[in-house]
């Protein structure tokens, strides 16, 4: 296969995922409306109750809204990872998965790209987002709406990999679903999303622990930073070190010799 | 180049303890068709996934045109175009948009999809639906997007697992002979996998795989007179029901 090949291929995969997610506009506003309650709701409720200290990288005395904005961008890709996940295990009850793997493209590429693609669509609800929280005074530097977009696509390509990893483990929608209630909500409650890591230090120790220790309080942070133009370099290190391991173990979970593919297909 | 467009040899393969198919052997000669016949459960989709690499042949050896497909999956894939028994469209796309996908997937550019396109969609007089949604789409005509689309990349092998399943009478018919008639103009190398016996000819190379294993194999006419069998049904209720 030549290098244009490559190219075409990975152009078709992105197309038919834009493509999905121009048919499933139902989709777009739902993914939308998610993090808006929260910031709206949520926010509103709780920015009397907690005060934020000043905390890199704001310079300054900030507003719950604006400490949230960053970890629920974070939501939205948990959210959209998980979701094309879903959409693999139906695709495969469905049988495009395998239109997928009888490419002769090599299956790890095929992934990848598959992953890629899901990071860009990802991109249009995050700046959809970002815009509109503007409205809600959440208001970083424009340099920081450039920033963001690399470590947008770090952290959607990690928590895509993580659903992937999933999905060929698990081999029933059911089992999938349970599955997300042990995975999104700890992985989104057990983070810096919603509340700064020393707060909850005051609280527990433990749980502070295990927040520093989730790989997605590092993608959060490491959007955080990205938004108002800085680099925290051990966030993008950890989501980095992450994705490349998650990754592989899901490219690993589709090898036709590492035998997942035969559990489902031997029932 | 190998003469043959499909040889396997030996092949066995188990679910952990369970046997499922055991020292498969066939051959399949460039522009022959070949039909593999069994009845549910015979492990028919099983070789089918190994065929299409989906699961990994651990024992025995698959080659398409020479290409052995364990050493070299790129190279034996690209050779063969597969249309499953499940249907694999996308039903919210268009029947253009599902094809181009799959020419991307081979990595065929934009213009050369849309020219291959127009010629498959053309030969299976689908050519005015290709803006439509698959999902308006009935049956009969899903099935034919789905072998427009495995053709669209020019393979000389076609697999087709239980293509007629779900399909009625009439729509049965007329896309067997289309198959058929693919076949014999176009050189194309097809293998039909079905459980339906009056699907095949007497002409036809056949393989009656039953509880994984081979009852029997050639072509049709002479397995029945080897068998002294009236003809296939009762050829197939005999080797079945004695191998129970």
């Amino acid at each position: 296969m030549s290098s244009a090949a490559y190219f075409y291929c990975f152009m078709g995969i992105l197309r038919r995922e834009l493509n999905r997610f121009v048919q499933q506009r139902g989709r777009f506003f739902s993914s939308l409306v998610r993090p808006l309650l929260w910031l709206a709701v949520f926010a509103a409720g709780f920015r009397a109750a907690l005060g934020i200290a000043i905390i890199p990288p704001y310079e300054t005395y900030i507003t719950y809204e604006v400490y949230i904005v960053p970890g629920l961008v974070g939501i939205i890709l948990l959210f959209n990872g998980m979701q094309s996940s879903l959409s693999m295990v139906y695709d495969r009850e469905m049988g495009s998965m395998r239109v997928l793997l009888t490419s002769p493209l090599p299956r790890a590429y095929l992934l990848v790209c598959k992953l890629l693609s899901g990071a860009i669509v990802s991109l249009f609800q995050v700046y959809a987002f970002l815009l509109v929280a503007r409205l809600f005074e959440v208001q970083p530097p424009l340099s920081g709406y450039i920033a963001v977009l690399p470590a947008v696509v770090l952290a959607a390509l990690m928590l895509g990999a993580l659903g992937l990893l999933l999905s060929s483990l698990i081999s029933q929608l059911e089992n999938f679903a349970g599955v997300m209630n042990f995975v999104v909500f700890p992985m989104f409650f057990l983070s810096s999303a919603l509340y700064p890591l020393w707060k909850m230090r005051e609280s527990s120790e433990l749980l502070y622990y295990i927040c520093a220790y989730n790989p997605f309080t590092h993608a959060v942070e490491l959007i955080r930073f990205a938004l108002y133009a800085k680099l925290n370099i051990e966030a993008l290190a950890v989501t980095a070190i992450v994705t490349a391991v998650v990754m592989m173990a899901a490219i690993v979970g589709y090898d036709p010799k590492r035998g997942l593919l035969k559990r489902k297909l031997g029932g | 180049m190998s003469e043959l467009a499909m040889r396997v040899a030996n092949v066995s393969y188990r679910y952990d303890s369970r046997p499922a198919l055991d020292h498969i052997s066939f051959e399949l000669a460039r522009g022959g068709f070949f039909a593999l016949l069994g009845p549910n459960g015979a492990g028919k989709t099983t070789l089918f996934a190994l065929l299409t690499r989906l699961l990994h042949t651990a024992e025995g050896d698959i080659e398409v045109f020479g290409v052995p497909l364990e050493k070299s999956p790129s190279r034996a894939l690209s050779k063969m175009g597969v249309v499953f028994q499940q249907s694999t469209l996308d039903l919210d796309l268009t029947v253009a948009q599902n094809l181009a996908y799959h020419g991307a997937l081979q990595g065929m550019n934009a213009r050369a999809v849309r020219e291959r396109m127009d010629t498959e969609l053309g030969r299976f007089d689908l050519l005015d639906r290709k803006s439509d949604k698959v999902r308006t789409l009935n049956g009969g005509h899903r099935r034919r997007v789905e072998i427009a689309r495995a053709l669209l990349h020019q393979p000389q092998l076609l697999l087709l697992d239980e293509p007629t399943v779900g399909l009625d009478v009439e729509t049965r018919h007329s896309l067997k002979q289309h198959v058929r008639t693919l076949c014999e103009d176009s050189n194309i190398a097809v293998l039909w996998t079905t459980h339906l016996i009056e699907e095949v000819q007497a002409s036809d190379q056949v393989l009656i795989l039953h509880n994984g294993t081979t009852c029997a194999k050639g072509r049709c006419a002479e397995l029945l007179s080897q068998y002294n069998a009236a003809d296939l049904p009762s050829l197939f209720v005999q080797l079945t029901s004695t191998s129970l």
